[in-house]
């Protein structure tokens, strides 16, 4: 039991009981892919139309690798949180439960793999 | 609850018949850049998984990706990419209480059509 006030313990929460915490890591992953995507343009769009040796050889090296990594996995987070609330704006009952579940899945998923793929190329 | 004589009652068709203003048009595309990268992100990580696992797998998925309709989608992606990434930039002025007023927000939708033109331009040349 903590020594709250019943008042103290809802102020800045709302009915979501998690306050603007939403809101909050949008905004940090926002400021963190305005620095990546910049900097994942450099990394891999010169890759698109480039031979297996060449693209292997790439994305063994550091700054491709890890840019690119990190890009995938940041930007997939950003999405499952930005669907999410267009999610919660479009569609209602149990089919928005389900499609939180299908978005978090999907970005998951996709950022597990391309992580995988650029640790396995450049491993 | 309010609802109760919806049906028979007769609605403003407000979405459908208003004329949308620009902040309005570029607030909207902002979502739907934002979630058609998923697009765009999955045939990316496809292409790379391709990479990771053999040569004639990443022939595959280079083919795909280089042919006249994977041009069009990475191209549409960039554009998507760099649009949502201006987008991106204008809330987080919006956060600071900076050019919430009718102007500059116009102002801004503009620079973020233009912008995003541009920028994808500036790409295709330079990168």
């Amino acid at each position: 039991m903590r020594y709250l006030t019943d008042r103290k313990r809802a102020i800045g929460n709302g009915s979501a009981r998690e306050g603007t915490t939403r809101h909050w890591n949008m905004t940090v992953s926002s400021y963190g892919l305005l620095v990546l995507v910049p900097l994942f343009l450099i990394a891999f769009a010169p890759m698109i139309g480039a031979s297996y040796a060449e693209v292997t050889a790439h994305f063994a090296k550091p700054f491709p690798a890890i840019v690119t990594a990190l890009t995938l996995w940041m930007g997939m987070m950003h999405f499952k949180n930005g669907s999410r609330t267009m999610i919660e704006d479009y569609v209602h009952g149990y089919q928005r439960e389900l499609f939180i579940i299908l978005a978090s899945v999907a970005s998951y998923a996709i950022a597990a793999t391309g992580v995988f793929a650029i640790l396995k190329m450049a491993l | 609850m309010a609802d109760v004589n919806r049906g028979n009652r007769p609605l403003s068709p407000h979405l459908t018949i208003y004329r949308l203003p620009i902040t309005a048009i570029t607030s909207i595309l902002v979502r739907i850049t934002g979630n058609a990268l998923l697009i765009s992100a999955a045939l990316v990580v496809w292409w790379l998984l391709a990479a990771a696992t053999s040569e004639s797998y990443f022939d595959l998925a280079n083919a795909v990706i280089t042919s006249f309709l994977g041009d069009l989608v990475m191209l549409l992606s960039l554009l998507g990419l760099w649009y949502h990434t201006l987008g991106g930039i204008r809330h987080l002025i919006w956060d600071q209480i900076i050019a919430l007023e009718n102007v500059p927000a116009e102002k801004m939708s503009w620079a973020m059509l233009i912008g995003s033109v541009v920028l994808t331009a500036l790409t295709v040349v330079l990168v």
